[in-house]
């Protein structure tokens, strides 16, 4: 208790107000500079024991030397193919990780380790995940009613039914169980939830899949705003166009790492300003841009390479790179992991 | 307020100590079990009916290293006694328990592919036995069929197989309508070809775990209605039997009769139980690797 | 040869209707686009095109004749989850195989490594998978593939990959292409007309 309240008063003073809304590109640029980031992960390492073959069980890293930082009123997207570990992140800072699971490295929230005991306190108080899959939800009671109950303080009745009139969820909606919303009514269900949970951080997991263009749009505007009020969101999904929509920073994940942070304005025309290959890449075999894919396929967790992780794909992959997975550095205002970023 | 170290490891694998997989434990339960199993049917077959004829010199003898159950008021020896009494309820179990898994395989796979009215009836059905409570339904048919060994495993085997029908009822269900049947269809595959080689695979790991979850499960069910009389014929020797006898001696402080016959059954139902706890985890999807 | 719906309706026994009086018709070779909002009955539409639902109104016709009933369907379906699309106790070699023996330049055009062949479904990620799912279903006796939301769960690469491999397979083959998915982007790189949906209600 004594550690939480300082913190909490210093992450106050970082909120930025509505007004500033239009200057926010502008600033959020300088954010990571002045303001202490909500969550930092570093060099985390998530395992699982698996049995190979018989009787062995054998350790199947899948997330390897993983960095990551989010600052209050920042969008942070995270972008990766399935079976980049991206969900795990989530998964593992949740703690909601399997048995199986090990995980190594340090994940701490304002600035304080996070032990699984911390975790479990912190979920869905200060930390909310917006899940990826509409299951999620308690399919035997009342939207209203589960929306009401992640409500911890003041009437929770009224909180339900202001935000489910900001997200434009008719007042009936609240008397409906979980089957009889529609997909885009569902997320936006979901997302009230992690609202009126006053949460600090709100991760969301592949929170618009499939959805058509307006519904998509809408519910990243939920998130938008929320973090314009001074909410950390990590926004981790595969659509880099989804991702561009609202995000401040985007790191793009590769095989289990992360290859590049970088600021959403980075994204534009051939990618020129982009720093790692993967990146350049994954922009341009977009559908808008040049739609052209590059050969290979991201390497399976029990078959990484020992270098750098995207050695075998790349063309501009020298001697050196094969030996060691090349260090994270700052390149441009930019987190990269290549050895010929510049 | 303690200072926390940023960088220090957030959750480490405990020291290690040697802890065995599941795969490990499930091969140790199995190997146990089936030792056990392999000793009660030799036991039962190498034991000779003399051990178990009343020898009134050898009354009421506590556990001795001759007689390591002891003896009883007809000078029996209970260990003896105990080996056949288990010998006969493995049979009936393993035979009610096969003949349930099998109902349940036919019931739960007509429910799912015959259409709406006989899913219906058999539905009905299930729920009808599962709000009676095993044991009096299970009463009720070995009585009407005179008790014996008959009346017990059609009694076994009629009362347990609603739980598992619902099970396989289920997951034929969902079986039919997966994407990959579709496309089988698709692909021009009849119908015979995809329940061979799409649904039948996924139906074997729950008839065996269901057949050895189900045999404790008629082992105790045939040792409690043969205690309550309405079982096995008291000639035969039987645990319920032996255990309904012996209650009337307790009082006269020979423990030993009832004890060890209970607990010869109780480790027997439990490492089978034990056994299909590990093997039912292990074939499920989400949980196999934990 | 002309896959062709005309005035197909559809609901659920006596739910509201998802599709009427929908009209829609692909030639061989062409690149067709599906759009419309979430909901709007794409998905059911590729479905009762693909035979995996029969309309309730309407009918479903191959150079004018009906759907065969048995045998290989000349018109395939891709999903858009290739984890529910594959039997999980199945080796890939098997699934691979089930509904033709695609020849080694196709497997190697789509990116399929001979080693996944011996993998359970689990070892593999959603993209990889989906590149057995697409290579599946162009076999030499398709003449129609739907894409319901084929590439809509996969990276930019791999989405970028699958496709060039289908479009050009489509080509040699004189394939009819039907896209089915929410993405405007991908859609007008794609097709060669686009059906709105909506727009026909």
């Amino acid at each position: 208790m004594s550690l939480a309240s300082p913190i909490k008063k210093e992450q106050e003073s970082f909120h930025i107000p509505k007004q500033q809304k239009t200057q926010r590109v502008m600033k959020l640029a300088e954010a990571p500079k002045q303001i202490k980031p909500i969550l930092e992960v570093q060099d985390l390492a998530v395992s699982f024991s698996q049995y190979t073959e018989g009787l062995r069980q054998k350790e199947l890293e899948v997330i390897t030397n993983l960095n990551l930082s989010i600052h209050p009123g920042e969008v942070l997207a995270v972008v990766g193919s399935s079976g980049s570990g991206k969900s795990l992140l989530a998964h593992a800072i949740l703690g909601i990780l399997p048995s199986n699971a090990t995980v190594t490295g340090s994940i701490s929230y304002k600035g304080e380790n996070l032990t699984s005991k911390e975790q479990a306190a912190l979920r869905g108080q200060e930390i909310a995940l917006v899940p990826q899959s509409v299951n999620y939800l308690d399919p035997l009671m009342k939207v209203g009613k589960q929306v009401r109950t992640a409500v911890k303080q003041g009437d929770a009745i009224k909180a339900q039914r202001e935000v489910f009139a900001r997200y434009q969820l008719q007042p009936q909606v609240e008397n409906l169980f979980p089957f009889q919303l529609s997909g885009g009514m569902a997320r936006r269900v979901l997302v009230s939830t992690a609202v009126v949970s006053g949460a600090e951080l709100i991760i969301a997991d592949e929170p618009t899949p499939g959805l058509d263009a307006e519904v998509v749009k809408e519910a990243l505007n939920c998130f938008r705003e929320l973090a314009d009020k001074g909410v950390a969101i990590m926004l981790i999904t595969h659509d880099i166009e989804t991702a561009l929509s609202i995000a401040d920073r985007i790191a793009v994940f590769y095989a289990g790492t992360t290859v590049e942070v970088a600021p959403a304005k980075d994204f534009t025309g051939k990618g020129e300003a982009l720093r790692h290959p993967y990146t350049k890449a994954l922009w341009r075999a977009l559908p808008q841009n040049d739609f052209l894919p590059i050969p290979g396929f991201q390497p399976l967790p029990n078959a990484l390479p020992t270098g750098c992780l995207f050695e075998p794909r790349c063309q501009q992959a020298a001697p050196q790179c094969a030996m060691v997975q090349p260090k994270t550095r700052m390149v441009r205002n930019g987190m990269v992991r290549c050895n010929h970023a510049t | 307020m303690k200072s926390i170290d940023p960088t220090i490891v957030k959750k480490k694998t405990l020291i290690y100590i040697p802890k065995l997989n599941r795969r490990q434990r499930t091969i140790v339960s199995t190997v146990f079990a089936a030792m056990l199993l392999l000793a009660i049917i030799l036991g039962g077959l190498l034991i000779s009916n003399e051990r178990i004829t009343t020898n009134l010199e050898i009354r009421n003898l506590s556990p001795s290293l001759e007689h390591p159950f002891g003896t009883d008021w007809l000078g029996r020896d209970m260990f003896a006694r105990t080996i056949k009494g288990l010998t006969l309820s493995l049979g009936v179990g393993i035979t009610a328990a096969a003949f349930s898994v099998l109902i349940a395989l036919a019931l739960g796979m007509l429910a799912a592919t015959m259409g709406k009215r006989i899913d219906a009836l058999i539905s009905w059905l299930i729920d009808l036995f599962l709000s009676v409570p095993h044991l009096v339904s299970l009463i009720l048919i070995a009585f009407t069929l005179g008790g014996g060994v008959k009346g017990v495993v059609v009694g076994v085997a009629l009362t347990h197989w609603p739980s598992l029908a619902r099970v396989i009822r289920a997951e034929v269900m969902q079986l039919r309508s997966a994407e990959f049947v579709g496309i089988s269809r698709q692909f021009g595959k009849a119908s015979w070809w995809i329940a061979t080689r799409h649904i039948f695979p996924h139906l074997i790991p729950q008839f065996f775990v269901g057949l050895v979850l189900l045999f404790p499960h008629a082992v105790l069910h045939e040792a409690a209605v043969t205690f309550l009389g309405f079982g096995l014929s008291p000639q035969q020797p039987a645990i319920g039997i032996i255990l309904s006898e012996s209650m009337k001696y307790l009082s006269t402080g020979m423990w030993w009769l009832a004890f060890f016959p209970g607990l010869a059954l109780l480790i027997m139902v439990r490492s089978f139980d034990i056994l299909g706890d590990n093997l039912h985890m292990l074939i499920d999807p989400h949980r196999g690797h934990e | 040869m002309l896959l062709e719906g005309k005035n197909i309706g559809f609901r659920y026994d006596k739910g509201p209707w998802i599709l009427q009086d929908t009209n829609i018709a692909i030639e061989s070779g062409e690149v067709v686009g599906i759009m419309g909002p979430s909901g709007c009955g794409k998905t059911t539409l590729g479905r009762i095109l693909a035979g995996y639902e029969k309309p309730y109104e309407g009918s479903v016709t191959l150079n004018g004749a009906p759907l065969p009933q048995k045998g290989y369907n000349p018109v395939q379906l891709v999903f858009q989850h290739p984890e529910k699309a594959v039997n999980g106790r199945w080796h890939m070699a098997n699934t691979l195989n089930e509904g033709w023996e695609p020849h080694d330049d196709i497997l190697a055009s789509l990116g399929i490594e001979k080693a996944w062949l011996k993998r359970w479904p689990n070892e593999l990620s959603g993209g990889e998978l989906q590149r057995f799912c697409v290579a599946r279903a162009l076999g030499t006796k398709t003449q129609f593939l739907i894409a319901d939301e084929m590439t809509t769960m996969l990276d930019a690469i791999t989405q970028a990959q699958i496709w060039h491999v289908v479009l050009d397979v489509a080509k040699k083959q004189n394939i009819g292409v039907l896209v089915v998915s929410h993405e405007k982007n991908l859609i007008k790189r794609l097709c060669h007309r686009v059906v709105d949906l909506e727009a026909m209600k």
